[in-house]
């Protein structure tokens, strides 16, 4: 029978058929963080379990620690170092592989662990966060499990899952100039609702697909579980091979001829089958930015704020006018007419070297608009140190953006750090939720060069409106 | 983990849709390595009032804080619950503060997992079902009580509604035995090891 790339992943990780109708399914690596990680690890230890291989799992510092120059274990978050501590402590007892603060390789979780080359086409990958679906960009089946499924992982390197449904996207066309891999993902989350990848591995395909560098990948595949998928993934091609050779967890010699073998016949057959599929033509998006507090509360930057009242369905009226009333903006306003108090250039969405390159080309030689508050975190370490090899920290705090240290910063609350009542911030980020960035905090989910642009005129502004050399 | 069989309660409607983990638990409440003390938590934003970030007592408009929902264990809510973030604390804050079932037409798919995991029930039912049993409820919440049985499936109430629900084999089972995933798949060790011994020969990249 003709198989999808996910199921030939599938089966090469499907120990047994559980009689109650789940699988057990082998876990290839497990990534931890300092959040829920810590809790994992001291869970089992109470339990009396041990990591059965502890060579597979790895940790890192990303979701307390703050990102501030010159940062330690202390931070502003409530009982924040207990985390940091109880982690490192935990991580050393049971022999993992740490990350830690001071580390060269430290950064988020999902960042690291494909610059690690930890992650890798066709493994299984589980992290206790729900970002992990974003190594589904390099083949692998990688998604966000809980505590108790981490515990699960460590404890017998195998998870019980039902096999989800399967979706196809095609994404059809030709991306104008301008319009990112984080367009594509709100636009879809948009046009379906942020249910509607519900539960389904989506294979992401396409002319599209075919033509995005493999961190834009990697931007598509995060937010599939903002479209609620159980992951995301796409077929590995040259380019993933090419970004995965050398790094420093990848195989080498006989064992890289093994697997570059094995990789190039993983994808989907040409007759298999997927439970849904969806078209979405590319060529006609514009960059996207979200007005409410859902990410399918978003729309083309041209466009204006809709009227919940000319929404049918009673349920999405009341989220829309909730979101209305919490974002403190009102029907028919146009996007691009919305002052900002803030922008953030961060996250596991968007926080790659091309992503701050991205924004570099639109910052430089210009400044920040008076009165916002501009930030950027680079998604690791690594990233920090090339970037500023390349000079970009310079154009970024030239124009007037803080440069921080690797961390998940203010995607969340990380450091205990979050914007205040009502700031109105452009954000490169995934989550646009009430409170997310900080109680009352109001976000608007775009593109690195949307943020950019956005940051520099005060306005949620369309990059190409400035961008000269593009 | 506590076994689910049957329950009646007092069911509240939050009928929201994406109420995600962020919003049943926000990330300021979960302030210790623990899987305790989140009841408080659960809800913080919209169940407490705030002044500039401090906590100014209760929200007396939010569901949870009327006196007639006092002790409600059934939440009825809209599509897509415990969307987001895959803190299983929302599961451990939901169940700490008295909740054992959620009922909504779809869930977040991490979080429907954590909730199997924890013993707190997540029923799939169409959203005119939910509104009806909404409806019953808001006559009179204390007395107006919402049936579950897992044994047979249904949620009814003495009004005569009753609906059935489908939940996967593998998570009913784990929730009427109230077993532990854990232990349950350490029985199938032989065929752990039996798989990677092949597996190495297949997959020695895949080995660090
Ligand atoms: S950057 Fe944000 S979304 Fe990504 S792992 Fe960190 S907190 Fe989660």
């Amino acid at each position: 029978m003709p198989k999808t790339l996910f199921d030939n992943i599938w089966d090469a990780h499907l120990i047994t058929e559980l009689d109650d109708g789940a699988s057990l399914l082998h876990i290839d690596r497990i990534f931890l963080h300092e959040r829920t990680g810590s809790i994992a690890l001291s869970s089992m230890a109470a339990a009396q379990r041990t990591v059965r291989n502890p060579g597979h799992a790895f940790c890192t510092m990303d979701h307390i620690v703050d990102t501030f120059p010159g940062r330690s274990d202390e931070t502003t978050m409530p009982g924040g170092k207990q985390f940091i501590t109880r982690t490192r402590q935990a991580a050393q007892e049971a022999g993992i592989t740490l990350f830690d603060l001071d580390d060269p390789r430290q950064g988020i979780s999902h960042v690291i662990s494909a610059e690690q080359g930890i992650a890798l086409p066709g493994l299984t990958i589980v992290c206790p966060d729900s970002h992990t679906c974003t190594l589904g960009a390099l083949g692998a089946l990688a998604w966000g499990i809980g505590s108790s499924d981490c515990e699960h992982a460590l404890a017998t390197e195998t998870l019980k899952v039902v096999k989800p449904k399967q979706m196809c996207v095609h994404l059809d066309g030709k991306l104008a100039v301008g319009v990112t891999a984080k367009d594509i993902i709100l636009h879809l989350i948009r046009t379906y609702s942020a249910a509607g990848g519900a539960g389904c591995a989506i294979e992401f395909r396409g002319a599209v697909i075919d033509a995005l560098a493999l961190e834009s990948r990697m931007t598509l595949c995060n937010m599939a579980v903002e479209f609620s998928a159980f992951t995301g993934l796409i077929a590995p091609d040259e380019k993933t091979l090419d970004y995965v050779v050398g790094r420093p967890y990848a195989p080498k010699d006989e064992q890289w001829e093994q697997a570059h073998a094995y990789w190039r016949q993983l994808r989907t057959d040409e007759d298999a089958g997927y439970d849904k599929e969806l078209h979405i033509d590319c060529s006609a998006i514009e960059p996207t930015v979200t007005w409410g507090t859902s990410p399918q509360h978003a729309l083309g930057i041209s466009e204006s704020i809709p009227d919940p009242a000319e929404e049918d369905d009673n349920s999405t009226r009341l989220a829309m006018q909730r979101a209305l009333n919490y974002m403190g903006l009102a029907p028919g306003t146009a996007m691009n007419s919305i002052a900002i108090d803030a922008a953030f250039i961060g996250s596991c969405t968007n926080s790659r070297l091309s992503d701050l390159r991205e924004a570099a080309r639109i910052l430089k030689g210009n400044k920040i608009a008076a009165g916002v508050k501009a930030i950027c975190v680079p998604g690791s370490s690594q990233v920090k140190h090339k970037a500023e090899q390349e000079g970009i920290d310079r154009v970024f705090l030239d124009a007037g953006f803080a440069w921080r240290e690797s961390g998940c910063s203010m995607c969340f609350y990380a450091g205990g750090e979050g914007f205040a009542q009502g700031e109105r911030i452009i954000t490169s980020t995934n989550r646009n939720f009430e409170g997310r960035q900080g109680r009352g905090a109001r976000s608007h989910l775009a593109s690195p060069a949307t943020v950019a642009a956005s940051a520099i005129t005060g306005f949620i502004t369309d990059a190409r409106r400035l961008d000269n050399s593009a | 983990m506590k076994a689910f069989t049957r329950h009646s309660g007092i069911a509240a409607p939050l009928l929201r849709i994406n109420i995600d983990t962020d919003a049943i638990i926000p990330s300021t409440e979960m302030k210790r390595v623990s899987k305790q003390g989140l009841g408080e938590g659960l809800f913080a934003g919209w169940r407490y009032l705030y002044e500039s970030n401090e906590r100014q007592g209760e929200n007396p408009a939010f569901i949870l804080n009327r006196p007639d929902y006092v002790g409600a264990s059934i939440l009825l809510t809209g599509n897509n619950f415990g969307c987001g973030s895959s803190r299983e604390h929302a599961v451990w804050a939901l169940c700490e503060y008295g909740f054992r079932a959620i009922i909504a037409p779809s869930f977040g798919a991490i979080f429907y997992n954590n909730a199997v995991r924890n013993g707190l029930l997540p029923i799939k039912l169409p959203e005119e079902n939910i509104a009806a049993l909404a409806e019953y409820c808001m006559e009179s919440p204390p007395a107006n009580r919402i049936h579950i049985n897992l044994v047979d499936t249904t949620v009814s109430s003495n009004a005569g509604d009753e609906f059935h629900f489908d939940i996967e084999a593998v998570h009913k089972e784990m929730l009427l035995q109230g077993l532990d995933a854990i232990d349950m798949s350490l029985k199938h060790s032989k065929a752990i090891e039996g798989f990677q011994a092949q597996d190495r020969k297949q997959r020695s990249w895949a080995y660090l």
